[in-house]
C-alpha cells in the first residue's frame, strides 16, 4: 500500500463567534495550509471537505464553501456530510490510487448559528427518540451515569479530565476556553443534565481547519519530517443507546486494533471527546496508558467547532510528529451520540 | 491501483411518488437485500458500507448513516457518508470503487436513497434563510435560461426536448421499477403546459421515493457471479456556480471529467467505443446538451442525434434505456441509478430494456448548478 | 279542495333490550374500552361478536381481545348528516374489518373530507368520552395515517459574512457593489471571499451600473410552494455594465413576447425610503430602449 502523510495543517483560532460566511472561513484556512509548504490549489490533486447542513440550518452549505476555493480549471473534489476527519479518510483512499500525489482536506463549523445540543437531536432515530427531544448533553449524561453506576469512574475523575485539558489549552493559541479551573470548582458547578456540569462539556465554537496530504516522495520533498499515516480505520456500532454498552466503546477498540495502535509506544494522542467522561472510555478502548500524553492541545473540551473538531485532532497530532516532538501519535475522531462511530489513525515520523 | 473492481450485485426498490408502505430503514434495506441476493452474498460478507443521499433536510435526519447503520448491517464495520449535491449517487459509487481498487476492502456495499415524500422538496431545497435571495424561480428556474442559451447557440430544433421526453418515457415502459409509466405521443408532450418557458411540464422529471444498492468486489470475489461489470474508469470534477466567462451550457468540469474517464478506459471515440449510456437528464433538453458535453456529438450538433432517433434503444447510441431521471428521480439515488443501470447493461441483466450485446457503458451524474460531475465506465471485460 | 290537516308527531320509546351472553359481554367490554371478538366453531373471529354465525352454527363463547384498529372494506360519504346520525359534521359510513377479525363492523369514520376516504384505508377506533353500554361507546373511527408527524423546530441566528454584508449595505444606499480581483481585473457581483479563477479575495470594492444586458431568461408559468409572485413572470440573467458575471432578477415593464436575449435593461428601484439591506430594493429590471447588444458580445456570459 502506498505511503501517505500529513504534511501541513492550519486552523482558524476557535472562538464563540466568527463573523464570516462559508467562503470567508474556507479561503484563509486552505490558503494558509497550502502556503506553509509552498503549494497552491493548482498543485493539489484532490480536494475533500466535511461539514453538515444542520449547523447553518440550510441545505448545500458545502456548495457555498466551494466558493472559497480556486476551482479553475475544474478540480477533483468530493464532500462528506461528516467530520472533516472522515474527509481526510476519503482523501487517503484517493491517494492510494497512485495517479495523484497531493490532497487538500478542509472542514468548517459554526456553532454560533444555532442551538447545537437541540440540533443534534435531529441525528436521533426519528420514530422513537427525535419526538422526545433528546439533546446531545442529556444523551452524553446517560453515558456518564452508566460509567458511575458501573464503578468505572467518578464525578471527580471526570472533573480531573476537564482540568487537565483546560490546563493544556493554555499553551494552545487556537483554543477557545482555557485556563485555571480546579476540580473543586467544577464539582461546585450546577448540573446541566446530571451528572454533567458545564465544564465537563465542550464549549461551542466557530472555526475551520485544513490539512494537506501527500504521498511518498512528494511528501518527503515538501517537508523534512512527514507525519506518515501508518494505520487508519473507522467503525460504527448500533444506533440505539439501549442496544450498546455505553460504558465502553467497542467501535473505538476495533478501529484502534485495525489501525495498529498497540504495535508500538504512543507518545501522544489527540482524542475527540466532546464530554470529559468520553476521554476515559476512549483511553480504555484504545489501550492508551500512562506513557501517552493525552490531548496536549486541550482537546474538544477547549474548542469544539462541530465537524471540524475531529480534523483538528488529526492536525494537532500530526503537528507533533512534523515538529519532531513526537515519533508516534494517535489521532481520533468521533461521530454520533455517545461515541457511536469512531475513526482512529496512527501517525509516525520516518 | 492495487486491485480491479467489479459490480457483482445490483438491487433497487420499485420507485414511486410515495413509498408509504416502507420506513426509511425499510426502503434502504429493500434495495440492499436485492443487491446482496444478486451477488449471492449475505450481510456478513460485507466489509464496509458507503452511503449517499442528497440534503439531510429532505428526510429530517441529520447524518442518517448513524441511524441507518443497524438497518444496513454495519455494526462493527466502517460506514461512510458522501454528499455532493445531485451528483451524490455517482460520487458515492466512485468512493466505494476506490476502497476496493486501493485494496482497503474486498467487498463493499454502496447505496443511495431519497424519500422525498417525507417532506416538501421546495422547502428542503430553499428554506427562507435571512439575507439569502428569496425563491423566485423554483426548481426549473435556474435551468430554463441555460436551455434557452443552448437553443440560441446551437439553433436547435424546438421539438428536441419533447422528443427526448417521449423517448425516455417509452424506455421507462420497459422498466418495471420505474416510477412513471407513461405512453405519450409527441403531440401530447408538446401540448403539455409550459412551466418555465422553454421547459414544458412533460419535459421535467418526477419526484420519487427510492433506493439503489450495489455490491462492489475485487478480483478475488468477482467469480461469485458469471457476469461481473468491471469498472474501467472513474472520475469526479467540480467547478464553481458562477464566475466570469463560465460556460454554463457546456461546462468545462463535465468535459474534463469525461475526458479523464475515457482516458482511463482507453476510449478515444465514445460514439464508437461505448455501447450505451445512462446520463443524468432531469430536464429533457439536457440530453442534447450532455451529448455534446460528453463528446458524443460536436458542439451544436447534439440535438440532431436526438431528432434522428439515434438515442433510442436500437439506435446508434442508446441513452437512458431505463427511462432515466425523466421517469424516476429519487434525487440522492438518481446518480447511482445511472451508474447501476450502466452496470446492468454490460452484465446483460437489464431485462426488457437491455441493449443487445452491450459491452461498454457510461454512467453519469451531475449536480448543483451544472458544476459537480461524477462518471464511470463499466465493461464486460476486465 | 278542502284543507288537509297536519300536526307534528314523534314516535319515541326506549326499549329494554336483553343482549344475551355474547353481545352483552361485548358491550360491557366497551365500557372499559376493551374490544373483543368471538371465535366460531370453524376457527374464525367475529367482531362484533354474535351468538350464531351466518351458517347458523353456535359460536364457541371463546372471546379474543382485538386491537382497536381496522381496515375499511366499503364506505359512503355523508356531506349533510341527518339528526339521527352519530356525527353532526360530514362523515362516512363504513364497514370496517377489525384487525384480527374475519367479518366487518358497521360504524362511522370521522375523516373530515371525502377525499381522505378510500377502500382499504386504515382506521383506528376513537372511544366516546361518556359510556352508555352501547355501540356508541365507540364514538367513531378515524383515518390512521401511514405517516407520523416529524416536526423539526430549530432557532438559528444567521450572519451573511463580510463580503455579502458589504454588498447588502451598498444596496441599502442604492448602489450595486462588486468585488474586483486585483490580478485578473474581473468584477464579481456580489464580492466574494475567493475569486473562482485566482482563489484570492475580491477585496477591492467597486460600484457597478444598475443597467446592463439581459443575456438569457425564462418565463415562469408554474405556481409552486413559497412563491411570492403570481405567474406568469420573467426571470433573467443580467450582466451589469462594469461586471463580469450575471446577476439574476425579474424582468418586467415589457410584454413577455417582446423580451429578447441581448436586450438592454435597467433597474427599477423601490422608493428610496423603503430601501433595506436587500436585493428586493430593486423591484425588477425593465428595458432601457437602447438598441439590442449583438449575440457575439454577450455570448461568453451564457
Amino acid at each position: 500500500m502506498r505511503e501517505v502523510a500529513i504534511v501541513s495543517f492550519s486552523q482558524l483560532p476557535s472562538s464563540k463567534v466568527i463573523h464570516a460566511d462559508e467562503p470567508e472561513l474556507v479561503q484563509p484556512v486552505t490558503a494558509a495550509a497550502m502556503e506553509q509548504i509552498g503549494l497552491t490549489q493548482d498543485d493539489i490533486g484532490f480536494t475533500c471537505s466535511g461539514s453538515t447542513d444542520y449547523l447553518p440550518g440550510r441545505p448545500f452549505s458545502f456548495v457555498a464553501a466551494v466558493d472559497g476555493l480556486k476551482a479553475w480549471p475544474p478540480i477533483r473534489e468530493s464532500h462528506v456530510e461528516m467530520d472533516g476527519a472522515f474527509a481526510l479518510y476519503e482523501a487517503w483512499v484517493r491517494l492510494l490510487h497512485g495517479d495523484i500525489d497531493t490532497a487538500l482536506v478542509f472542514s468548517f463549523g459554526r456553532c454560533s448559528l444555532g442551538p447545537v445540543p437541540e440540533v443534534l437531536n435531529v441525528q436521533n432515530d426519528p420514530y422513537y427518540v427525535q419526538p422526545l427531544g433528546l439533546d446531545a448533553i442529556s444523551a452524553a449524561a446517560l453515558q456518564a451515569r452508566a460509567m458511575i453506576d458501573a464503578r468505572k469512574a467518578t464525578e471527580r475523575d471526570f472533573a480531573e479530565v476537564a482540568v487537565r485539558n483546560r490546563q493544556n489549552a493554555v499553551r494552545n493559541p487556537n483554543a477557545h476556553v482555557k485556563g485555571p479551573l480546579d476540580v473543586e470548582a467544577i464539582l461546585a458547578e450546577p448540573y446541566i443534565s446530571s451528572p454533567l456540569r458545564k465544564s465537563l462539556c465542550s464549549p461551542l465554537s466557530d472555526s475551520a481547519a485544513a490539512v494537506v496530504l501527500a504521498a511518498g516522495d512528494t511528501a518527503r520533498k515538501l517537508v523534512e519530517r512527514p507525519a506518515w499515516i501508518r494505520g487508519i480505520d473507522h467503525r460504527t456500532e448500533p444506533h440505539a443507546l439501549g442496544q450498546r454498552d455505553l460504558t465502553a466503546s467497542a467501535s473505538a477498540k476495533l478501529a484502534a486494533e485495525k489501525a495498529g495502535v498497540r504495535k508500538g509506544k504512543v507518545d501522544v494522542a489527540e482524542l475527540h471527546a466532546p464530554f470529559a467522561h468520553q476521554e476515559i472510555i476512549l483511553r480504555e478502548a484504545m489501550g492508551l496508558g500512562e506513557g501517552t500524553e493525552i490531548n496536549p492541545s486541550g482537546g474538544a473540551l477547549a474548542a469544539n467547532s462541530l465537524m471540524t473538531t475531529g480534523l483538528i485532532r488529526f492536525g494537532e497530532a500530526a503537528s507533533r510528529v512534523l515538529s519532531g516532538s513526537a515519533d508516534r501519535a494517535v489521532a481520533h475522531a468521533t461521530s454520533g451520540a455517545c461515541l457511536q462511530h469512531n475513526l482512529v489513525a496512527v501517525l509516525e515520523g520516518e | 491501483m492495487a486491485e480491479h473492481c467489479a459490480v457483482i450485485g445490483i438491487g433497487q426498490t420499485k420507485h414511486s411518488e410515495s413509498r408509504r408502505d416502507l420506513s426509511i430503514p425499510g426502503l434502504v434495506r429493500d434495495a440492499a437485500v436485492r443487491a446482496l441476493q444478486d451477488a449471492n452474498m449475505s450481510w456478513k460478507d460485507i466489509e464496509c458500507v458507503v452511503i449517499g443521499t442528497a440534503p439531510d433536510m429532505f428526510e429530517g435526519v441529520m447524518m442518517p448513516e448513524l441511524w441507518l447503520s443497524d438497518a444496513l448491517g454495519a455494526s462493527g464495520k466502517p460506514i461512510f457518508r458522501v454528499h455532493t449535491a445531485g451528483s451524490v449517487g455517482g460520487s458515492t459509487a466512485v468512493v466505494a470503487s476506490h476502497l476496493v481498487q486501493a485494496g482497503v476492502h474486498e467487498k463493499v456495499l454502496t447505496l443511495a436513497f431519497e424519500k422525498q415524500s417525507e417532506s416538501n422538496a421546495m422547502w428542503a431545497l430553499s428554506p427562507a434563510v435571512p439575507f439569502q435571495p428569496q425563491l423566485v424561480a423554483g426548481a426549473g428556474g435556474y435551468f430554463a435560461p441555460l436551455i434557452r442559451s443552448y437553443i440560441r447557440r446551437s439553433d436547435a430544433h424546438p421539438d428536441t426536448g419533447c422528443m427526448v421526453a417521449v423517448k425516455d418515457r417509452q424506455h421507462g415502459l420497459l422498466n418495471p421499477d420505474a416510477h412513471l409509466h407513461l405512453d405519450q405521443s409527441l403531440e401530447e408532450v408538446k401540448a403539455s403546459p409550459m412551466l418555465w418557458d422553454p421547459i414544458r411540464y412533460s419535459e421535467t422529471c418526477p419526484s420519487s421515493d427510492g433506493a439503489v444498492a450495489m455490491v462492489l468486489v475485487n478480483d478475488k470475489h468477482a467469480a461469485r457471479v458469471q457476469n461481473p461489470a468491471w469498472i474501467t474508469g472513474t472520475s469526479v470534477r467540480t467547478e464553481r456556480t458562477f464566475f466570469a466567462g463560465r460556460d454554463q451550457v457546456n461546462p468545462a468540469a463535465g468535459k474534463l471529467c469525461a475526458k479523464d474517464v475515457y482516458d482511463q478506459a482507453g476510449i478515444t471515440n465514445p460514439l464508437k467505443e461505448i455501447d450505451c449510456a445512462e446520463v443524468y437528464v432531469p430536464f429533457s433538453w439536457f440530453e442534447p446538451m450532455w451529448l455534446e458535453n460528453l463528446g458524443f456529438a460536436e458542439e451544436g450538433q447534439g440535438w440532431r442525434m436526438t431528432m434522428e432517433g439515434k438515442t433510442k434503444i436500437g439506435g446508434e447510441m442508446p441513452w437512458n434505456m431505463s427511462g432515466g431521471v425523466m421517469c424516476t428521480n429519487p434525487i440522492g439515488a438518481s446518480g447511482m441509478l445511472r451508474f447501476a443501470e450502466a452496470a446492468r447493461q454490460v452484465r446483460g441483466t437489464a431485462g426488457r430494456h437491455q441493449v443487445e450485446g452491450a459491452k461498454v457503458a457510461l454512467g453519469h451524474a451531475y449536480g448543483g448548478g451544472s458544476q459537480f460531475f461524477a462518471m464511470w465506465i463499466v465493461s464486460s471485460e476486465r | 279542495m278542502s284543507e288537509i290537516l297536519s300536526a307534528p308527531y314523534v314516535l319515541e320509546y326506549t326499549y329494554t333490550r336483553s343482549t344475551g351472553p355474547v353481545v352483552g359481554r361485548f358491550l360491557e367490554g366497551l365500557r372499559y374500552e376493551v374490544l373483543e371478538g368471538v371465535r366460531t366453531a370453524d376457527g374464525r373471529v367475529l367482531c362484533p361478536p354474535v351468538e350464531y354465525d351466518e351458517q347458523g352454527e353456535a359460536t364457541t363463547g371463546e372471546f379474543v381481545q382485538l386491537r382497536p384498529s381496522g381496515t375499511v372494506k366499503t364506505w359512503s360519504w355523508v356531506e349533510e348528516p341527518r339528526k339521527s346520525h352519530p356525527l353532526d359534521r360530514p362523515f362516512a359510513w363504513a364497514l370496517i374489518q377489525i384487525d384480527g377479525a374475519d367479518n366487518s363492523m358497521l360504524h362511522v369514520v370521522d375523516a373530515g373530507e371525502a377525499k381522505r376516504m378510500r377502500t382499504g384505508m386504515r382506521v383506528r377506533l376513537r372511544w366516546a368520552e361518556h359510556k352508555s353500554g352501547t355501540i356508541r361507546d365507540i364514538a367513531c373511527f378515524e383515518p390512521m395515517s401511514p405517516f407520523m408527524p416529524g416536526p423539526v423546530h430549530l432557532e438559528y441566528e444567521v450572519n451573511p459574512g463580510q463580503h455579502y454584508s458589504a454588498y447588502l449595505r451598498g444596496l441599502q444606499r442604492g448602489q450595486i457593489i462588486g468585488g474586483k480581483d486585483p490580478e485578473s481585473g474581473k468584477v464579481y457581483v456580489p464580492p466574494r471571499a475567493a475569486d473562482p479563477v485566482t482563489g484570492r479575495p475580491t477585496s477591492e470594492y467597486v460600484e457597478v451600473a444598475d443597467r446592463g444586458v439581459l443575456t438569457t431568461f425564462t418565463i415562469i408559468r408554474i405556481p409552486f410552494e413559497g412563491q411570492k409572485l403570481k405567474p406568469p413572470y420573467c426571470f433573467g440573467a443580467i450582466v451589469l455594465d462594469g461586471a463580469d458575471m450575471p446577476i439574476y432578477h425579474l424582468i418586467s415593464g415589457v410584454p413577455h413576447d417582446e423580451i429578447r436575449m441581448g436586450m438592454r435593461v435597467k433597474a427599477k428601484w423601490k422608493p428610496k425610503e423603503q430601501w433595506q439591506t436587500s436585493l428586493e430594493n430593486i423591484l425588477y429590471f425593465e428595458p432601457t430602449g437602447e438598441p439590442d447588444v449583438p449575440f457575439e458580445e454577450y455570448e461568453e456570459h451564457l
